[in-house]
């Protein structure tokens, strides 16, 4: 029993982190309908400024963990500017131009952070310092359900946003019809900067959460976990919020059960597994409408 | 006003418009009436900024259109009813038509000006929640109209109101077309139901694979011979 709940635990915060991340993903495809494989990247960008800034709040007096903010800024910063520099100039040219320059972007950042920060593995300041807590008979790690609940509160926070808001709803009504969002007078463009802002903030909360978790920043990090957010979003529904979150949050229950209870090795091949009959057996995603339609 | 000039467009590589000019005055309907494909949407694609012009010069009250970033048209008080509608399916009826109101940022006057639509358009306020995507295409028309009201528009650009609507939605939806010239606005209409556009309209003109063949007054122009013969099946 103890163990059960601290897996569905783990679970749900490993979850959290690929709902957060497969966030961007789904936002991007829905509004531009392309993958945007730099998005993993953003996550590597927001560790490293964690790396770099933590110890920095911790010489000013101020907890580590407000290093976030940072994180949160730089990633945003780097989204915009990716948009902006790389992915608008050929927005008009095709899908395979936009999927290639995406690709390209997420090898630029990853060897600009290569050049930038040195091959070697970095370790993470210790971000929260928390206690041990007792939950049903199983010991968990406070900073699990603390990362769990900022994780959960940012999605229905940005549920609310899209709801809601008239911002949030320019931003659900471009992807519907973007001509008509046109004329009653919103601006695309705008609307796009402001989807990757958001997408890139969310990758630089996923960051935070990723290194109190496992307190290490590569290179690299950025494309594994990327990948498996992305099958989160697909298997979710791409272009779909709720589909995102509930799609990422089923890939990071699924991964911990199969590392406890079955075969730890076998985790990757459990989730790829999961995704392919998911998908042969509903190709739009768990919330995904009739294939092909615009969402 | 509005006032087309010498206007070119060019759709891909063919040419769409091919140097039209017209004018429509305040509280004027005119109409656009031709046959499919002979550049009536370009036209209003054109003046609402979706389509780039090759040459020529779209004004209205002075300000140069083709200058203007397309989303800020609507600000000008030009409101646009696209050709199928055009409605984001995903979201509410209510959240439409909000969406129509986007450039205002004045909340009370939203509220006066939705509640001005659902007393236009009853049905629209009993299907408020509802997804606009399952409205009938009748419905769906309604509620293009209602968001472009509710931007307070100058001029209305209407793209084939009736295409696809049972001959009686079709005079339901030109009744309508009359009520908001009677509420003083300004429509441009483009029509393939030339009887109609022309029973309703002040002054017409008839594109023609991207010219304007003939113009006039649109009486008149019901008894034209040419017109007679090529668009009310004489």
């Amino acid at each position: 029993m103890s163990i059960f709940v601290q897996s569905i635990i783990n679970g749900l915060n490993q979850g959290a982190i690929y709902a957060l991340i497969a966030l961007g993903y789904t936002m991007v495809y829905g509004i531009l309908r392309m993958i945007n494989f730099a998005h993993g990247d953003f996550i590597m960008v927001g560790a490293y400024t964690m790396f770099y800034t933590a110890p920095l709040m911790i010489n000013y007096g101020m907890p580590p963990w407000m290093a976030v903010f940072l994180a949160v800024a730089a990633c945003t910063v780097v989204g915009v500017l990716v948009e902006r520099i790389a992915y608008k100039p050929v927005r008009h040219s095709g899908s395979m131009s936009a999927l290639i320059t995406a690709l390209a972007m997420s090898l630029f950042l990853e060897n600009l952070a290569m050049v930038l920060f040195g091959g070697n593995p970095k370790t993470v300041t210790k971000i929260f310092d928390l206690p041990m807590v007792e939950i049903l008979g199983a010991k968990i790690q406070m900073k699990y359900l603390l990362t769990l609940g900022i994780g959960l509160a940012i999605m229905v926070a940005l549920t609310m946003f899209v709801r809601m808001t008239k911002l949030g709803k320019a931003m659900r009504a471009v992807p519907q019809d973007r001509e008509a969002a046109t004329i009653v007078g919103i601006n695309v463009d705008r609307i796009i900067t402001v989807t990757f802002a958001i997408g890139s903030a969310l990758a630089a909360v996923a960051a935070m959460m990723y290194c109190s978790t496992y307190p290490r920043c590569t290179t690299d990090m950025g494309s594994m976990m990327g990948i498996k957010a992305f099958i989160a979003a697909v298997l979710g529904g791409i272009g779909i919020i709720p589909g995102a979150m509930l799609g990422g949050l089923i890939v990071g229950v699924i991964e911990i059960f199969v590392k406890v209870y079955l075969a730890p090795g076998w985790y990757e091949a459990i989730t790829y597994g999961i995704l392919i009959i998911v998908l042969l057996i509903k190709p739009s995603g768990i919330l995904g409408k009739n294939a092909g339609e615009k969402v | 006003m509005l006032e087309v000039k010498d206007l070119y467009v060019n759709y891909g590589a063919v040419e769409a418009i091919k140097g039209i000019s017209f004018t429509v005055k305040p509280g004027e309907i005119v109409t656009l009436i031709g046959a499919n494909g002979a550049g009536k949407t370009t036209t209003l694609h054109t003046i609402s900024g979706l389509t780039k012009a090759k040459s020529g010069s779209i004004t209205y009250n002075g300000t140069d259109l083709l200058k203007t970033e397309p989303s800020k048209i609507i600000t000008l008080g030009i409101a646009h009813v696209p050709e199928g509608r055009h409605v984001f399916p995903e979201m509410s009826v209510e959240d439409n038509l909000q969406m129509g109101a986007y450039i205002s940022k004045n909340k009370e006057q939203v509220a006066e000006s939705m509640k001005d639509v659902y007393e236009k358009f009853p049905r629209l306020k009993e299907r408020r929640k509802q997804l606009a995507g399952t409205l009938s295409g009748g419905e769906q028309q309604m509620l293009a109209v209602g968001r472009a009201l509710m931007s307070k528009p100058g001029i209305i650009l209407m793209d084939e109101p009736s295409m696809g609507l049972s001959p009686l939605l079709v005079k339901e939806v030109f009744a309508i077309i009359r009520e908001i010239h009677e509420a003083g606005i300004t429509v441009l209409l483009n029509e393939q139901n030339a009887r109609m556009a022309l029973s309703i309209a002040d002054r017409a003109y008839v594109l023609e694979t991207g010219t304007i063949s003939i113009s006039g007054d649109a009486q008149e122009l019901l008894k034209d011979e040419r017109v007679k013969k090529a668009y009310l099946g004489q």
